[in-house]
């Protein structure tokens, strides 16, 4: 079989010369090898620049501005040099992400070394830690300072009120907020009601917390009476009230990105929906559900204005959230620095008050770091 | 373990869309039915009608009845749930579940179930399963390891175990080797010939020779226009439609005319 006839292909001129480079009013930027060698020269050149105007009794603060100012500006004009324009302004924004870092750094490490130096003394005393306020009064205090008597008085029962009422208070909101969230991914995306839902749930991210206590407060009072309502449970409803927010916020957020495909393969083996969401999708989430949780509760063990509104403050151990008043770090460090036992003595109360403050950023310290553990647990499996 | 399929006169919606129109069929028990079609003419839309997956979708619905043996998917007191049990369905990409491991992935359909499963009867299914995917060789020595680990036409053909291993009566097939190199295709398309010894294989593919390899039935889907709904063109025996098909539109497309 002869393949058909075709009639000859028509004759093309040449296209014209088309090369970026040779087009008119376009000027490409030259690209020249560069190494970060200068860039560490400079930098050095800035610290000892740093360190010279510090020590030449320049204010510290206005030292390391000028510091890095001069780095930036060097930085620029040695790359300008060697590389050109684009180069320059990349080893720029480089050191510009990397001043930005150690400026956010900076309160962070200040706040630690600040609570450890304080409260450190008192906050690793087992005697602090197993001891309550009940009966410690200033008394105690003033002996103490004219070294008459031991250091009395500990924070066991704020320990205690803190895990006590913020665990009840997560009881409470990661149902309502999990459930919440399914219900927003799952169930009802993008209908009326579940934008209604996602407003209110924003305008109640915005509750300023003491409200949030009033209200609970509020609602103790309606049911047990004005004078028996404060207990742990109104605390900790307060807290859901902030917390329920950053849960349903947060789950919705871990649904979403939980792949739609996995849905639909469970579902085509014939699995019932709320089956799929049990086994697939909340499997799937896990880590970054456990995660967001437990940044809600880091978020709230903190809180001091709606507990002091809806706990009260008590001096005893109290394990007992249903009835009468409690104690939370938070609280207890807000008492000892308003108001100290002994108005003429300060010091031990200031002493009680850091190491409070202390447990409180070790107990979000070791928070996260069971987050990042319980992610780690129920991340998807990768290896082969 | 197989059974025929009568799709009447059934129309597709997404919301007030119309996606496609007036298909009617008969799927063969025990052979391959493979539809071709441009992109976007319902083929694959249809595909998800035959196990209720469609509606999966929020806003989508049908009109029209698909009979299994006579049953309608779409009769009033039919659970969607009990629709997919017995017809199963294999993605486009591999979609292995990432928290589990490769024989916990087979076994997912059932343990999703509840339905109770010894631990040697468990095994014995994943076997069945794994060997009737042309698996099991290649990953008899890391059952415990996870689905994620494996080559995209490993995780495919695991996909396809996990999807016999309830024993559907229908396998459906969206494209199954769109994402896959020549090698894993050729697997994949060995596996849908052995399939049909045991079940009803409906395939949605882009790929014309692989129609034309695999299947014994072929219909070609059509749209008019962009914005029109697709339809049925015409069905036949996968030799009639590559040979000598009897509508024009076929011929363009097969051809390579056009799409």
């Amino acid at each position: 079989m002869s393949a058909p006839l075709r009639p000859a292909p028509p004759v093309v001129p040449p296209p014209p010369p088309s090369r970026l480079r040779d087009v008119e009013g376009l000027v490409l930027s030259p690209l020249r090898p560069t190494t970060r060698r200068p860039a560490v020269l400079v930098g050095s050149l800035s610290v000892l620049l740093t360190v010279g105007l510090w020590l030449g009794d320049l204010h510290p603060g206005a030292a390391v501005a000028a510091g890095a100012l001069t780095h930036l500006v060097l930085l620029y004009a040695v790359y300008r040099v060697l590389g050109g324009h684009r180069v320059a302004v990349d080893h720029v924004m480089r050191a510009l992400v990397h001043l930005a870092f150690g400026l956010a750094l900076l309160p962070l490490v200040s706040l630690l070394w600040t609570v450890l130096t304080l409260g450190g003394g008192r906050g690793f005393d087992p005697q602090f830690l197993w001891q309550t306020m009940n009966g410690v009064t200033g008394l105690h205090d003033q002996a103490y300072a004219e070294g008459r008597g031991d250091f009395v008085g500990g924070a066991f029962h704020a320990i205690v009120g803190t895990l006590v009422i913020t665990g009840l208070a997560t009881l409470i909101s990661v149902p309502v907020g999990l459930f919440t969230a399914i219900y927003l991914v799952e169930y009802a995306a993008g209908n009326r009601l579940s934008s209604a839902v996602r407003f209110l749930v924003d305008v109640m991210t915005g509750i300023p917390s003491i409200v949030a206590g009033l209200f609970a407060f509020a609602l103790f009072a309606q049911i047990f009476g004005l004078r028996d309502a404060k207990m742990g449970l109104a605390g900790a409803v307060a807290l859901s009230v902030l917390m329920i927010p950053t849960v349903v916020r947060n789950s919705e957020e871990m649904l979403r990105i939980v792949p739609n495909e996995l849905r639909e393969a469970s579902l085509a083996l014939g699995v019932p929906k709320w089956r799929t969401i049990a086994r697939i999708v909340l499997p799937t989430a896990a880590s970054g559900l456990a995660s967001g949780i437990t940044l809600a509760v880091a978020r709230v063990i903190g809180e001091t204005a709606p507990l002091l509104v809806a706990v009260g403050y008590a001096r005893a151990l109290s394990w007992n959230p249903f009835e009468g008043p409690m104690n939370t770090l938070a609280v207890y460090a807000y008492f000892m620095f308003t108001k100290p036992l002994s108005p003429a003595v300060r010091e031990p109360s200031l002493e009680r008050a850091w190491a409070a403050a202390l447990l409180l950023v070790l107990i979000v310290v070791a928070l996260n770091l069971l987050a990042r553990l319980i992610a780690r647990l129920f991340a998807p499996k990768t290896g082969r | 373990m197989s059974k025929r399929i009568d799709v009447k006169d059934l129309d597709i919606y997404y919301g007030d869309f119309q996606a496609v129109r007036g298909v009617g069929m008969t799927i063969e028990p025990r052979s391959v039915t493979a539809f071709i079609g441009p992109s976007g003419c319902g083929k694959s839309t249809f595909l998800r009608t035959l196990n209720r997956m469609h509606e999966v979708i929020p806003g989508a619905r049908v009109e029209g009845e698909v009979l299994i043996d006579g049953q309608n998917l779409y009769g009033r007191d039919v659970d969607p749930v009990d629709v997919r049990r017995q017809v199963g369905m294999v993605f486009q990409r591999p979609n292995p579940f990432p928290t589990m491991s490769i024989k916990e992935n087979v076994l997912a359909g059932l343990r999703l179930n509840a339905r109770r499963l010894s631990g040697r009867a468990a095994d014995e299914l994943a076997e069945r399963a794994l060997r009737g995917a042309n698996l099991w060789n290649e990953v008899k020595d890391r059952l415990d390891k996870p689905g994620s680990g494996l080559s995209g036409g490993q995780q495919q053909r695991l996909c396809i175990a996990r999807a016999i291993a309830i024993q559907p009566e229908v396998i459906l097939m969206d494209e199954p080797c769109s994402a896959l190199d020549p090698i894993s295709t050729l697997a994949i398309e060995d596996l849908i010939n052995e399939l049909k010894s045991d079940y009803t294989v409906v395939i949605v593919t882009h790929n014309m020779q692989q129609a034309a390899r695999v299947s014994d039935r072929t219909g070609f889907f059509n749209l008019k226009e962009t914005g029109q709904p697709g339809e049925l063109v015409e069905y036949d025996s996968t030799q009639t439609i590559f040979n000598n098909p009897r509508q024009k539109a076929t011929e363009d497309y097969i051809s390579g005319r056009f799409g």
